[in-house]
């Protein structure tokens, strides 16, 4: 199984070192052509707006809109988190607008309301410290999607099916609890093709 | 409900130092008002340092420079949604307390600015918002750790465009941790106190072979390559000061750094991204610049 982490800016190596951990090979992706013959992928946690700019500059938004439209497992954390949304509030276009959800962007303010608080994560990991930076929120979701966890009353982990996404950061604690699940979001998906 | 009720940790270690995480791979720039912060951010800037004046232009003017006014940094905030930075003086825990009071996202205690206190730096401990410092060497990032820096960038020698110095720093530095790393326990206590370091701290070095926080390049960089080299050096990410808007054509630079910064091992790449960019910022050796003029002696 060979899960890549997409590494144009932002915590690479964490989400690398997290994903081995959990017993996936990982390896990082700096250009489209790096996407063939992934099981998965995940968008790391940087500044959205940066990440979102260079994946068009370098032509990622289409094939990584097939991944995901194809039943390949993504999972998003933070700035990842925004570029799957389907709705971001304040912008036009939504990037790869794959989650049914609509996100608020520095949703608990700025650098000095950044946070650290313990999750339940409904069926993932109960007491889980998450780490949010600069974090958006989930302010909307579909009828497909599961909220998986909130915090203040906002929800900031959702899962769709295939789709994975976190509004804090999981490569920046030891605790591999969410990987490991996504991990094995990926080898569930690998053992039944949905095309 | 209060953070507490409502379980919310903020300004801890994690939190200060997981936002430079963030920031990896990225190129972070200095800029003087919204115009600029724009075209950083369009450029794909990770983050914009909010200054009255850049580097090169502090370097001419001479005299004390200060932190900014508070409408600078202001426009600057409310013209972007990256993250901001800004400069407090050496020392100067009011002006890094005005900073942090108006939302400031990370706080530089920088050396491009004159000194407040010629003895002492800032107790950063104390801040929810996280700082950035410079360092020439192990020893030095280390003290500054010890204070409460959640980030580290090489001092290199600001505002003269010219990259030799922030080398110097930088292979000073990874060449320090190779040591400390292969270091035998025992011999950690002497080593620490020969670079004025922390032990504990120096026993994480020992210990994981980095330092406890992340290391950005800064001071010289002033070419798309300039920030490759940093980046092979072991950085991770790259501060610009001058080097865009003392160029001849800033968005065009802006862009061009932050793409060799993320491909820095593509070559090929940096050769085409290299073309046509018209002039970088003018450079200064720096064997003519006299010693009190030398940014980087500053600091203890």
């Amino acid at each position: 199984m060979k899960i890549g982490v997409l590494a144009l800016q932002g915590a690479v190596g964490e989400h690398i070192q997290m994903l081995e951990k959990a017993g996936a090979q990982a390896v990082s992706v700096k250009l489209p052509r790096e996407l063939e013959g992934l099981d998965g992928l995940v968008m790391p946690g940087g500044e959205s707006t940066t990440i979102s700019k260079l994946m068009h500059q370098y032509d990622f938004m289409e094939p990584v809109r097939h991944m995901g439209q194809a039943g390949v497992p993504l999972f998003g954390t933070c700035a990842g988190l925004i570029l799957l949304a389907g709705h971001i509030e304040g912008l036009d276009q939504a990037h790869l607008g794959l989650l049914e959800i609509t996100v608020r962007r520095n949703a608990f303010g700025r650098q000095r309301d950044s946070f650290e608080a313990e999750l339940d994560i409904s069926g993932v990991a109960e007491g889980y410290k998450a780490v949010f930076i600069r974090a958006p929120s989930i302010t909307e979701t579909s009828p497909h999607v599961d909220v998986l966890a909130t915090v203040a009353d906002q929800a900031v982990m959702v899962r769709q099916g295939h789709l994975l996404g976190a509004a804090f950061h999981p490569e920046l604690t030891e605790d591999a609890r969410l990987h490991r699940y996504f991990v094995e979001m990926v080898r569930e998906s690998k053992a039944t093709p949905t095309d | 409900m209060t953070d507490q009720q409502q379980g919310l940790a903020k300004g801890t270690d994690r939190v200060k130092r997981g936002m430079a995480e963030m920031q990896k791979g990225g190129v972070i720039m200095d800029v003087v008002n919204a115009e600029q912060a724009k075209i950083a951010e369009e450029a794909g800037a990770v983050a914009v340092m909010a200054l009255e004046r850049v580097p090169a232009d502090i370097r001419a003017a001479g005299g004390v420079a200060r932190m900014a006014d508070p409408r600078v940094i202001e426009e600057v905030m409310n013209a972007v949604t990256i993250p901001v930075m800004a400069k407090a003086r050496i020392g100067h825990f009011v002006e890094a307390r005005l900073l942090e009071a108006m939302g400031v996202d990370y706080i530089d205690e920088s050396e491009v600015l004159t000194p407040a206190d010629d003895k002492y730096h800032i107790d950063k401990s104390q801040f929810t918002a996280p700082f950035v410092c410079g360092s020439r060497d192990l020893g030095e990032a280390l003290r500054r750790i010890g204070e409460g820096a959640s980030m580290i960038r090489t001092k290199g020698e600001p505002g003269t465009g010219n990259i030799v110095e922030a080398v110097k720093h930088m292979r000073q530095m990874m060449s320090q941790i190779r040591k400390v790393q292969n270091m035998s326990r025992d011999e950690l206590m002497a080593e620490a106190k020969k670079l004025g370091a922390p032990y504990e701290l120096l026993l994480e070095v020992h210990e994981k072979g980095r330092l406890p926080v992340v290391n950005f390049a800064a001071g010289g960089v002033a070419t798309p390559a300039d920030a490759a080299l940093m980046m092979h050096l072991g950085c991770d990410g790259v501060f610009v000061g001058s080097g865009i808007f003392k160029s001849e054509s800033p968005a065009k630079y802006a862009r061009a750094i932050v793409e060799a910064t993320t491909h820095y091992e593509d070559f090929g790449r940096i050769v085409q991204l290299s073309k046509d960019l018209g002039d970088a910022m003018p450079g200064v050796e720096i064997s003519t610049l006299e010693p009190s003029h030398r940014m980087q002696e500053r600091g203890w």
